[in-house]
């Protein structure tokens, strides 16, 4: 076994992709836009997120242009407040909270409990569709003039004070919301349901323990934003007076009812990267995720943690003393199971065989750069340290490393890991190496100086600052080219690979899991037959076993 | 997919292994046996629900502090709605709650004429709540007490304008910025009972069709499923109206 | 039939009408007793200086929730139903309970505001 890759390719010149998968069994545009089956529907959401996300980074090239100087140069400062609402809107609930969970999660679960499909093929369509529609009426929010209270809609700021699309944005996300839960409360019924025999709790991959706690918090967490944008949407509309002190209502009520979504939300975003991390560590260490238990049990506690901590958000705002204390003590405690995960990673590592395939690549700058961002949490749940750095740059240097440079790459990781088995084809090695090296590269010039910038005083949200935080923008500005052509390089690449990559066979890795055990690209039924799950997770001896038999019977 | 031949069917896929047996006709391909099935569905309705329970949550939340914030104006607004009609209400609904757990009663004993018959109280039941939800609502635009441009103060600020209601309370006038505030008792009520009526039109609607396929014999050749979990979402909706009138009504008469 | 449904894990318990008569008659009484009770001063508990629990809305919302208790657990079934669909009532409960309890207890503790 050669000491540098793991990839086992069958021989090119006789291997075909196999000609009945999901992708052949039906052609023409209806049997798309009405399918049921979830590999279909994942290929649809995957299109879909890539374009938002390129809407959402196009407007942080915006932002990152305009903060070349330290003057309103390239646009009105009213401008500018749109192109960061926009980019933050877009980039979390039309990019980050469906990411995994809707493209690979869609795609792979029900292949990883040994199921035909998830429980409700309908609702999951009716998820798309929604996504579709919330993805429409932003568009048409930009299109129209935009909104620009930025993505958290602070009230009365939005309720009172701007003329600007607030109310089409909010029934976007209101919309994008009811895709969200309906893709939760799928995942959570099959998980629970649809186990093939012999897939007890802890044989499933940790991948589907990470979904699973995700899908709680979708599930709990959305609808409370839900009625939320609608007191919102009333607000401005009828004047119903909850939030808005002109009529006696509190504005610090929308926060904890926004914030009651939105920190759960940001555990949605980061579990399910967290679930691709350990499968990719696992399978580039040859090795079985260390503390497999500790693992499953800390995305659970994430999970219900991340429900009692939301009011650190809110710590400048005129919540009591007393509530501030309870939730900052509450924030150091949900920090532990994250740091619990990263341990065990670690752990994986120590004595495994590590090759460094992209996936893999990919999921070392996770942890890396979530390690930072999660330990710059810590600062912010200390409300002492908090009163100094909250609103400034480094608020905004902690959640995109925990989401870029932690997220973002996870989702990468998992659409590298996945897509030899979803297209058939390998993306070629050398290139998307170097596209990750790149993106890493990248995200530290952007994101790293902004820490600084935050602790010297930045305020977050302005189009124009003191000239003396201009030599760190301007190094900022120059990392993010270099990070959008490391996002650039995946989509060239990896549509080259769809007609000119190498045929990949069942199991390129060489990784355990149900899904590798079948052709690539699957059959719409998944299994030919429905599986016996027979073995541990992460089981590679069985693995090993396999392959014996396979070659002693293929003669 | 109803057919009356499913109970033929079902009988041949209890027998034997899964694949490409046969299987009752409303039993979806991706699922193994009926009762798998049967337990998802079930499973996902009462997640939905949880849904709901948040999205209520949120309003229930703002009502809650509001409330207390504004109470003087809260009692007083709350002596506008007519205890009658709301007991009635609430009575009007637990006896649905009661027809539709029937239906489901019959639909799992597999009577059709029951059935339909529950169902059908069922939905003259919906019928009646909303048509006095109708009359209440009627009252408050008489009495100018919808929130917006037309809302008017004048039976708070003097209440012996509002004979009615000044000789069961005898409330005590409110000052003009309380008694403005009893125009977000009647929002919050609006809204409150807006969403909950919401949920009663959207399963009138689904009770509607319902009654149609019972009629049909769609639930009554052992695919309880539906019926099932629509019950579940009107006991829901009758919950949600239990606590809104322990909230809007029952604030304080005394 | 009915063999194989009881080997099943969710079984299909038929309640009997005459359970759903008697929850029926719990829930009307129940209704009259919270309006009868509405009508009543029931006082307040003292608990310290400018904290005062007021009787009344606790009395109602207690028999609100007996009555919500009884749907659920005889008209929607639970009691009948597996460990799963009991937890799941639960979790959605606690949840519920945490966005009104932790939002209140911010309310309840500033030392500016209306309380």
């Amino acid at each position: 076994m050669s000491a540098a890759t793991i990839v086992s390719l069958p021989d090119q010149s006789t291997a075909t992709i196999p000609k009945m998968n999901f992708l052949s069994k039906e052609n023409g545009l209806l049997s798309w836009l009405l399918t049921g089956d979830h590999k279909r529907i994942a290929t649809l959401y995957l299109i879909s997120i890539t374009f938002f996300f390129f809407i959402g980074g196009s407007l942080a090239g915006l932002i990152r242009l305009e903060l070349l100087t330290p003057q309103t140069s390239l646009m009105a400062a009213d401008t500018y407040n749109k192109v960061f609402t926009m980019h933050g809107v877009i980039m979390v609930f039309l990019f980050l909270v469906p990411s995994v969970p809707a493209t690979i999660g869609n795609f792979v679960i029900p292949m990883m409990v040994g199921a035909k499909d998830l429980a409700l093929p309908k609702i999951n369509l009716l998820s798309w569709y929604l996504y579709i529609i919330a993805g429409f009426m932003v568009i048409y929010t930009m299109a129209a003039g935009g909104v620009d209270t930025g993505w958290t809609f602070t009230s009365p700021l939005s309720t009172h004070y701007l003329n600007t699309h607030v109310i089409s944005t909010g029934l976007a996300i209101f919309v994008a919301g009811f895709s969200s839960i309906f893709t939760g409360l799928n995942f959570i019924v099959t998980i629970h349901k649809m186990r093939c025999p012999g897939m007890t709790w802890f044989r499933l991959p940790l991948f589907v323990w990470s979904n699973y706690a995700a899908s709680i918090l979708m599930v709990l967490g959305t609808p409370v934003l839900a009625i939320t944008l609608v007191l919102v949407v009333l607000e401005r509309t009828v004047h119903i007076g909850v939030f808005d002190p002109a009529y006696g209502g509190d504005p610090i009520l929308f926060q904890h009812l926004f914030w009651f979504y939105s920190h759960p939300a940001v555990y949605i975003m980061i579990l399910p990267g967290m679930g691709v991390i350990s499968e990719v560590v696992s399978t580039f260490s040859r090795k079985r995720v260390f503390g497999y238990t500790a693992v499953a049990f800390s995305s659970v506690a994430i999970a219900v943690f991340g429900f009692f901590v939301w009011a650190h958000h809110m710590f400048i705002m005129g919540i009591s003393n007393y509530a501030a204390l309870v939730f900052s003590l509450l924030t150091m405690l949900v920090a532990v199971p994250s740091a619990i995960k990263i341990f065990n990673w670690a752990f994986t590592l120590y004595k495994g065989s590590i090759t460094f395939e992209t996936p893999m690549l990919y999921a070392f700058g996770f942890m890396g750069l979530f390690t930072i961002g999660g330990m710059t949490g810590v600062f912010l749940g200390a409300t002492g340290t908090d009163i100094h750095l909250t609103e400034t740059y480094f608020i905004v240097a902690h959640f995109h490393f925990v989401m870029v440079g932690g997220m973002l790459m996870a989702f990468l990781s998992g659409i590298h890991f996945w897509w030899p088995k979803w297209t058939g084809r390998m993306y070629p090695e050398k290139i998307s190496q170097l596209a990750a090296i790149v993106t890493f590269i990248g995200f530290n010039f952007t994101f790293f100086p902004q820490f600084i910038l935050g602790t010297l005083g930045m305020p977050r949200r302005y189009a124009a600052y003191p000239p003396e935080f201009q030599a760190l923008n301007v190094f900022s500005t120059a990392g993010a080219t270099i990070l959008g052509v490391g996002y650039l390089l995946p989509i060239l690449y990896l549509t080259w690979s769809l007609k000119y990559g190498a045929v990949a066979g069942n199991n390129p890795w060489q990784a355990t899991g149900l899904e590798w055990q079948t052709q690539s690209p699957p059959l719409t039924e998944n299994f030919p037959e429905t599986p016996v799950m027979d073995h541990e997770a992460y089981d590679y001896e069985w693995l090993e076993r396999q392959e014996e038999k396979e070659v002693a019977s293929v003669g | 997919m109803s057919d009356s031949t499913a109970i033929s069917n079902s009988t041949a896929a209890e027998a034997g292994d899964s694949h490409h047996g046969e299987h009752p006709p409303y039993q979806r391909h991706h699922f193994e046996t009926v009762d798998q099935q049967f337990d998802a569905t079930n499973f996902a309705m009462w997640l939905f629900l949880l849904t709901e329970v948040m999205f209520f949550g949120g309003l229930f939340t703002a009502y809650l502090i509001m409330r207390n914030w504004y109470y003087p104006a809260f009692v007083e607004g709350s002596h506008q709605l007519s205890i009658f009609w709301g007991t009635a209400n609430t009575a009007v609904l637990i006896l649905s709650s009661f027809t539709m757990a029937m239906s489901v009663w019959s639909a799992e004993k597999r009577r059709r004429g029951s059935l339909v018959l529950y169902l059908c109280l069922t939905l003259m039941f919906g019928f009646t709540f909303l048509g006095i939800k109708g009359i209440e609502w009627h009252e408050k635009w008489e009495k100018h007490h919808i929130p917006g441009s037309s809302f008017s103060v004048q039976s708070f600020v003097n209440p012996a304008s509002d004979p009615e209601v000044y000789k069961e309370y005898h409330d005590p006038p409110l000052a003009p910025d309380m008694a403005q505030k009893t125009e977000q008792y009647f929002f919050l009520y609006f809204a409150m009972t807006g969403m909950h009526a919401l949920h009663m039109v959207i399963g009138v609607g689904i009770l509607i069709f319902m009654i149609f396929r019972a009629r049909g014999g769609a639930y009554t050749t052992g695919h309880v499923t539906f019926v099932e979990n629509f019950g579940l979402y009107w006991h829901f909706v009758d919950i949600i109206w239990i606590y809104l009138f322990a909230l809007l009504y029952l604030i304080s008469r005394h | 039939m009915s063999e194989q449904h009881q080997e099943h894990e969710q079984e299909h318990h038929i309640v009997s009408p005459g359970v759903y008569l008697v929850i029926l008659l719990a829930l009307l009484v129940g209704t009259a007793a919270t309006v009868a009770a509405s009508y009543i001063d029931l006082g307040e508990w003292h608990i310290a200086p400018g904290l005062t629990l007021f009787w009344n809305p606790v009395v109602a919302l207690a028999i609100a929730t007996t009555k919500a208790t009884l749907v659920v657990l005889f008209f929607m079934h639970v009691k009948y139903s597996t460990r799963l669909t009991k937890l799941t009532v639960a979790s959605g409960l606690f949840t519920f309970l945490v966005l009104i309890g932790m939002t209140l207890a911010d309310y309840f503790s500033r030392a500016w505001g209306r309380w």
